[in-house]
């Protein structure tokens, strides 16, 4: 039997399958923030709380209302997506004129007030939510043992993915959005409501986080703080993918996980900063991101 | 003119006849914790109404003793702990500093306490060190530490059969403490420790790293962590099938917010130690339910920890009459105490408060008849075999 570095093949074998599966989350997320920076040209800080708030929603369904799992999936991202709308009209709106740096400021303080308000209600040791009793249980692979859970996250966030690039890249709609984002004046004058368009894609992109917080409910702990340690690793892969990149985010998003995975083997102490270790990298010898396009 | 002679009259008889007005003592005590990040929950804003309940009930107002209580957050970052820690003794005349969880903050504290010549009731923090390797003659360590825990849930796992462990070890102070201390309680029994990995804190996903315990070929895995992190690896193994496939987990650090967290579906089985839990008897009961109409929720060990030590101070006030440190705390480790939550005990030489420690098992949903119906009680640990033997250059009586 072959090891690769002392590492038995069934070993790495599982811990790429990990990787991926934590790198489906890194997908999600940063594929939310690319669309907004992509159409928005915000740097959407309250990402992280927009996450945590899934997570949150799909908790309050079930307990307020005995809603589960899988209707959550769909209306835990509608509901974070129409505060999502609600924030963008409300005051991103007003922000667009501005340098970037004010629109990050604002969903920064949004998100320290979301995730205080939680914190001040709900406590911060987290509430339970359980596996949907269909996903319980898994399947041994021989090299490890797989719960359905996971397989499953990693079959929802690629079908988000691909659909979302598929939206953007290749129909009508995502081509209206496309031009928007070159030319809003034009794009209006052949009487298409750009405002309305933003306000949506805000929308759709809080929703999209609202979805990996619904995603992530049963396996982490729902807690307020979630979402504020997911987003700084989110931001590095934006970052390294190329910043309103919407197939960099998601490629980066897998890549990543995996490499995050390989190094909880090899140097486990050194799992949390390699992200940023690349980040640096990246930013030194290609500093648009792997996919993005030079300013 | 007449009549204000008169009224001074009056008012100095009244004084007089009142001996306890005439030796009024004014008390400030810091509450100093974690009151927004992983654990406030566990101590944070609890700990204050733990330690305004205890003035209360110490009925201090009638004896005379007017006691002020602040608080503040710490960050569990040991430098903000120390400049809190600093301002308070220095510009704002607090006396004591109750709770700091995170060891590293509160070994910060406790070094600055002895230099300012105050008192430190530590409740929250987990480290032997404290009274330990880092003892300080002002330092009263409270509730718990990673030897108690070791001896209560290691000693308790490796003697029902668990001999071969391995360790999930958040990397920092307070981790490699406990795995330290667990390791010597483990091989003292017996078993042996087959590998361990050092786990960045805090940390979301332990799948990997229960892979890695997984084939490792131990039969104990020992979550050597504390709050979100010992929540997320108790979610994730029972996920990954770890406890179905033969394998233990042994969650040496756990509060009873924690388990709350999991909900007793997840966390059923798994055994902790704890120095207090509300179910115990008639008086932690009693005393629970005015603490849950304050603040919200049933107290941890930790809160139940502060009310205990600010009792015990207060108490030594009162018998030595004054605030001066040196007096209160020979008052306070030459005196036993014995109240409701904690039951008898007594300070050692070197701070440590002996008391008993409580193996509990947490309930199936089934035996669970309530939110915070989580536990049930399996042993006593005497308080002289929870806690490590005083180190002789650390008796500060002598």
């Amino acid at each position: 039997m072959f090891e690769l570095l002392g590492i038995a093949p069934q070993v790495l074998m599982g811990q790429l399958l990990l990787g991926l599966i934590n790198g489906s989350f890194y997908a999600v997320l940063s594929l939310g923030l690319a669309v907004i920076f992509g159409l928005l040209n915000i740097i959407n800080f309250a990402h992280g709380a927009q996450y945590m708030m899934g997570a949150f929603v799909a908790w309050m369904l079930l307990n307020y209302l005995g809603i589960g799992y899988w209707p959550a999936l769909i209306l835990a991202p509608l509901v974070v997506g129409a505060t999502g709308v609600l924030l963008e009209k409300l005051a991103l709106s007003r922000l667009y004129k501005l340098d970037h740096l004010y629109g990050l400021l604002l969903t920064f303080g949004v998100a320290v007030i979301l995730q205080g308000f939680f914190r001040n209600y709900y406590g911060i040791s987290g509430l339970p939510y359980q596996i949907p009793a269909a996903m319980a249980g898994g399947q041994n692979l021989g090299f490890m043992f797989l719960p359905n859970y996971r397989a499953w996250i990693v079959v929802a966030s690629v079908i988000v993915c691909l659909g979302t690039w598929f939206m953007i890249e290749k129909t009508r709609l995502g081509a209206y959005l496309r031009a928007a984002t070159e030319n809003p004046a034009l794009v209006g004058a052949f009487g298409i409501n750009v405002p309305r368009m933003i306000t949506l894609t805000y929308g759709f992109g809080a929703a999209l986080a609202g979805f990996a917080g619904v995603l992530a409910a049963p396996i982490y702990a729902v807690n307020p703080n979630m979402g504020a340690d997911m987003i700084i690793v989110v931001f590095a892969v934006v970052v390294i993918g190329g910043m309103g990149s919407i197939i960099g985010a998601i490629i980066t998003g897998y890549g990543l996980g995996l490499v995050e995975g390989l190094t909880r083997v090899f140097y486990p102490e050194g799992s949390a900063v390699v992200i940023f270790v690349i980040m640096a990298i990246v930013l030194l010898v290609k500093p648009e991101g792997l996919f993005g396009r030079a300013a | 003119m007449k009549k204000a002679l008169v009224l001074g009259g009056f008012v100095l008889a009244a004084m007089a006849a009142s001996p306890v007005l005439a030796a009024d003592i004014n008390v400030k005590l810091g509450v100093l914790n974690d009151r927004s990040g992983v654990y406030a929950d566990l101590s944070g804003e609890g700990s204050v109404v733990a330690a305004r309940m205890a003035v209360d009930d110490f009925k201090a107002v009638d004896k005379g003793i007017k006691v002020e209580i602040i608080s503040a957050d710490h960050q569990n970052k040991p430098d903000i702990a120390s400049n809190i820690a600093r301002q308070w003794y220095d510009t704002d005349g607090v006396d004591a500093i109750l709770d700091v969880p995170t060891s590293s903050a509160a070994l910060a504290v406790a070094e600055i306490t002895a230099k300012a010549g105050r008192v430190f009731i530590n409740s929250g923090a987990a480290s032997t060190d404290l009274t330990g390797a880092q003892c300080q003659p002002t330092t009263i360590h409270w509730t718990y530490d990673t030897a108690a825990l070791a001896n209560g849930t290691g000693k308790a796992v490796t003697e029902a059969g668990g001999k071969k462990w391995f360790f999930l070890t958040a990397d920092y102070a307070f981790g490699h403490a406990l795995e330290r201390d667990t390791t010597k309680v483990v091989v003292a029994n017996g078993g042996e420790v087959v590998g361990s990995v050092n786990v960045p804190f805090p940390a979301t996903d332990f799948s990997s790293f229960l892979l890695q315990a997984q084939g490792s070929g131990a039969n104990v895995i020992g979550l050597a962590n504390a709050g979100g992190d010992t929540v997320n690896a108790i979610k994730q193994a029972a996920e990954f099938g770890i406890t179905q496939a033969g394998q233990q987990l042994a969650a040496l650090l756990m509060f009873v917010t924690d388990v709350h967290a999991l909900g007793t579906q997840t966390a059923q089985g798994l055994n902790l130690t704890e120095a207090f839990y509300w179910d115990q008897n008639d008086a932690t009961r009693a005393w629970s339910a005015r603490f849950e109409k304050l603040h919200g929720s049933k107290p941890t060990m930790v809160q139940a920890g502060v009310y205990s030590g600010t009792m015990h101070y207060l108490r030594a006030i009162e018998a030595v009459g004054s605030t001066d440190s040196k007096k209160v705390i020979a008052s306070m480790k030459a005196n036993g105490f014995d109240d409701p939550l904690f039951g008898k005990g007594y300070v050692r030489g070197d701070g440590r408060a002996i008391h008993d420690m409580y193996l509990f098992e947490v309930k199936k949903p089934s035996e669970s008849t309530g939110e915070w119906d989580l536990y049930k009680q399996i042993s006593v640990i005497k308080g002289e075999d929870a806690f490590l033997p005083m180190m002789p250059q650390c008796d500060f009586t002598k």
